[in-house]
């Protein structure tokens, strides 16, 4: 059931500041798309328009149409709360609930929706998550634990144990494994890649390696010129992003001449 | 990989909320509390409750139905959420209403009472009108001053040596705990604290003296002194300290001629916030300093009245002229809250105009 | 050329060590201070173990004496607490959480005025014109709830109860107990909060998610500083209070418990004799109360930032 996301002409303000101007691309379902760009150049703030959290920001707000599933996500009787368990985020740094066991980590979004869990569905919920995060094997004797006696790498993944959890169609990653070490960062790369099957899954990396290894499709973002607006660049599959790209400021990021 | 799972989204346990679904307009609070309040003005009338009970029944009239609208027309999770939010609201307004009636009540009472008169005499020989509170003026000047020259050295001194010597020594780390603790000393055992040690020192069990009165207040001073000059102390950057040790400045003249000109105004803020803070304590005076009707410049001799005291007497010993006194009793009152508010928007004022710029 | 140098060092070393000596001796003087007032109390409130019952309103020992207004401080402060921190909680997220960024401090410094009303003034208050307005909801009270222990009534006629006084005691109590908990909940860090947002919580879901499990500790600590704050004011509750010493559990009648505060308030001036010491004695006792809940608010705070920290 995951699906593509439809972006056409998003304009993307911080109150009256113009940060990200028409953004025009199609996401396929089912894949991994990279999002990279120099710092600053807006990736980030595209990425949370896809789920609306952009919007919690005081006076933060889009212009345009962002369409998942047939549905636009901006429409007025859209409910963003609904939005949010559709599409999925993890976040730069792990966030568990610092105060909540490693299983009520995982069931946290889901006790949100539901009033009444019985212990076996919470149990099968618990397992069916940890493992398709990878992480079961190594949490199950322990799954009462806190969440944050865990590794890094273990909270990240942790951290997508919760969000697939309440079952999304798409899976937003900003930088995951930016504050990972580079064994974990394989480990959640691997991770990554056993996901796309059943999610659609867009990520922000700096990392350029990475963006080639774990993606079908990369999207190039930059900034238009010093205090103008970011702008989508270029989008096509990784392979020709990173040998033949269609534009020059592609060429020139990729080669490493700028960024 | 896939488990055996049930279609994604249709799991029978999971009551999604729909991504598309009515949801209530943006004014629909205020609406709700529009026809809260005309219902609840309608019941109230028809049942002669009054302004107090109109507005008990219009709160929980919006209570009950904006969530249950909501319920209806979009779904539970956003009920509880409205719900929510209206009552942390009402919880704000509920916070205000004391305010704003204490202060309405003190200056609709007060004011009638602020007279040439009132604020030049004394209450000596004076039975009914004519009496004032400038023996009380005086003594509450007095009094604080005393408290405040008592206080300032040693909460300085004191918090210059946690900054600048002890910093985080256990030692340091001990007395910065008791000060923090002894902020919740009650003010009476504070008062009652003077007494003891000055029936003692004396030998006279019955000693009323205005000095005592300012020992017990430093004793509730020195920790706010402590706490908001240490707070200034440590803003002022190491940069401007090493600066001066460089130049072969020792380290006492650089404190006294360096650090605390450029925490002076944060220092003075809260010096100011302390007095503000004693200047309306009664229950230590009433121990230890008494009352009396006269102007009394001694300190160190005799009752000295003081606004607090005189308040607290005024009303629940009014003496012959029930009326007459409680009316005194209300317009010292509004004196103190000007004075104390004074004190506050003072301590602003220089806590604002007067910092150094650090200009990051 | 080395003469000169130790020749300057002296004047430099004398003025270091007067300064840093009177500097450290001014923060043994808060010790001493400390020490001072629990050994005063002592010194004073000893004798009034000899007491009589003539010194201790008819009753027959001390800790007889003593017993009903630590019953007394303990119940009004309790009613205070209870009355207070739902709605200390419920402000604090208002300014932290709800109102708009431009509004917040303004509100919050409105709350803190309440603060720097002196005590007299609420006293003034209370009992001028808090209590009589409360007698027609007393009265109802007496009438419909009247089989609850705690409505037993006969409504006071001039609203002067230990729940009036509680009310006031409340209201003083707001300030200190929201403005810790405001600055915890604004301190929540923003990743956890997105976290909950990023589930698809709502706003109230994500407070109960990530805000208030974070400030646990230190709504506790608020709290007891509330509850510390509470034991030990005196002249609100010496003047709304019309109390005879009694131990009741009755909210709204004429005869109320009184605390150790407003009775020493109250009776200190006339006092002559072992009743002085007696007076002193109930003020010692108050003050280890009120030593311990502060002592165990600190050690919370304290402990909870090591934990966080680490």
């Amino acid at each position: 059931m995951a699906t593509s996301i439809d972006i056409s002409d998003l304009d993307i303000y911080y109150s009256d500041f113009l940060a990200v101007e028409g953004v025009n691309m199609t996401i396929p379902a089912r894949s991994v798309t990279a999002l990279i760009g120099p710092s600053g150049c807006g990736k980030s703030t595209f990425l949370r328009t896809l789920n609306r959290m952009h919007e919690v920001i005081p006076g933060a707000r889009v212009e345009g149409k962002i369409v998942v599933d047939g549905h636009s996500l901006y429409d007025p009787a859209v409910d963003p709360v609904e939005v949010r368990r559709q599409v999925g985020m993890v976040f730069q740094r792990p966030n568990p609930f610092p105060t909540m066991s490693i299983a009520d980590n995982v069931l946290a979004g889901l006790r949100l929706n539901t009033r009444r869990l019985k212990k076996s569905d919470a149990e099968d919920v618990v397992e069916r998550s940890l493992t398709r995060a990878n992480l079961w094997n190594e949490v199950k004797d322990r799954l009462k634990k806190p969440g944050m006696s865990l590794s890094g790498g273990q909270q990240q993944r942790l951290c997508i144990a919760r969000a697939i959890a309440v079952e999304p169609q798409v899976l937003l990653m900003d930088e995951p494994c930016s504050a990972l070490d580079p064994i974990s960062t394989s480990a959640i790369e691997d991770l990554i890649h056993e996901l796309r099957t059943e999610y659609t899954i867009v990520i922000v990396t700096h990392n350029m390696q990475q963006a080639a290894r774990v993606s079908e499709d990369t999207a190039f973002f930059n900034l238009a010129g010093a205090g103008r607006p970011g702008q989508l660049i270029e989008m096509n599959p990784t392979k020709k992003i990173f040998s033949v790209p269609d534009e020059e400021a592609t060429e020139a990021y990729i080669s490493g001449r700028f960024g | 990989m896939t488990t055996t799972a049930p279609p994604r989204g249709e799991t029978q346990h999971h009551e999604h909320v729909p991504l598309r679904h009515p949801r209530l307009p943006r004014w629909a609070p205020l609406l709700v509390a529009a026809m809260a309040a005309s219902a609840g003005g309608l019941l109230a009338l028809s049942l002669g409750w009054g302004v107090v009970g109109w507005v008990i029944v219009a709160a929980l009239l919006h209570l009950v139905g904006l969530p249950l609208w909501s319920r209806v027309i979009e779904n539970r999770r956003a009920a509880v959420d409205r719900l929510v939010t209206s009552l942390i609201w009402i919880a704000l307004v509920i916070a205000f209403i004391p305010l704003v009636s204490l202060l309405s009540t003190v200056v609709r009472n007060g004011a009638s009472e602020l007279t040439s008169t009132f604020l030049n005499n004394s209450m000596r020989n004076v039975i009914g009108e004519g009496g004032g509170i400038y023996h009380a003026l005086v003594g509450t000047l007095l009094i604080t001053l005393g408290a405040t020259v008592i206080s300032v050295p040693i909460g300085l001194m004191t918090s210059i040596y946690l900054v600048e010597y002890g910093a985080l020594s256990r030692l340091a780390s001990a007395i910065r705990f008791l000060v923090d603790v002894m902020t919740g000393i009650p003010s009476i055992v504070a008062g009652l604290f003077a007494f003891a040690l000055f029936a003692l020192l004396t030998g006279d069990p019955g000693i009323h003296f205005g000095f005592g009165g300012s020992v017990a207040l430093s004793l509730l001073m020195i920790p706010i002194v402590v706490r908001s000059a240490e707070e200034m102390l440590k803003l002022v950057p190491t940069d401007l300290r090493e600066a001066s040790y460089a130049l072969g400045v020792p380290k006492w003249r650089t404190i006294v001629r360096v650090v605390l000109p450029t925490a002076l105004s944060g220092i003075i803020t809260g010096v100011t916030l302390a007095i503000a803070r004693v200047i309306g304590e009664t229950a230590p005076l009433l121990i230890i300093a008494g009352s009396t009707d006269s102007v009394n410049f001694d300190l160190f001799h005799d009752q000295m009245a003081t606004l607090p005291v005189f308040i607290y007497y005024s009303y629940t010993q009014p003496g012959l002229n029930p009326e007459i006194s409680r009316g005194y009793a209300w317009g010292a009152a509004l004196v103190l809250i000007i004075i104390v508010m004074a004190l506050n928007a003072i301590a602003r004022i220089v806590g604002r105009f007067f910092a150094p710029r650090t200009g990051r | 050329m080395s003469s000169t140098v130790t020749r300057t060092r002296s004047p430099r070393r004398l003025g270091d060590l007067v300064f840093s000596g009177a500097a450290f001796g001014a923060s043994l003087t808060i010790l001493v201070a400390l020490a001072g007032v629990a050994i005063f109390l002592i010194i004073q409130g000893i004798p009034a173990l000899g007491a009589e019952p003539s010194d201790l309103n008819g009753k027959p020992n001390l800790l007889a004496y003593t017993a009903p207004l630590v019953f007394g401080t303990l119940w009004a402060a309790l009613i205070a607490i209870v009355i207070a921190t739902p709605l200390a909680i419920g402000v604090a997220l208002a300014v932290s959480h709800y109102a708009p960024k431009r509004l917040a401090s303004p509100l919050g410094y409105l709350v803190d005025l309440l603060a720097a009303v002196p005590s007299v003034v609420y006293g003034l208050w209370g009992i001028g014109f808090l209590g009589p307005r409360l007698v027609p909801p007393y009265e109802w009270l007496d009438q419909h709830l009247g089989w609850l222990p705690f409505f037993a009534g006969p409504a006071s006629t001039t609203g002067r109860t230990i729940l009036t006084a509680a009310i006031v005691l409340a209201i003083m109590i707001l300030p200190i107990i929201t403005a810790i908990s405001r600055e915890i909940f604004s301190q929540t860090p923003r990743l956890n909060e997105e976290a909950a947002l990023a589930l698809g919580a709502t706003r109230w879901e994500m407070i109960r998610l990530s805000v208030l499990p974070y400030a646990r500790s230190g709504i506790v600590s608020a709290v007891m500083l509330g509850l510390g704050r509470a034991m030990g004011e005196t002249m609100a509750v010496a003047m709304v209070l019309s109390a005879s010493g009694v131990v009741t559990f009755n909210l709204i009648s004429a005869t109320n418990p009184s605390t150790i505060a407003a009775n020493i308030a109250l009776s200190f001036a006339d006092a002559t004799g072992l009743k002085v010491n007696a007076l002193v004695a109930t003020g010692l006792v108050l003050f280890v109360i009120t030593f311990v809940v502060n002592f165990a608010a600190r050690a919370i705070v304290s402990r909870a930032d090591r934990s966080v920290s680490r």
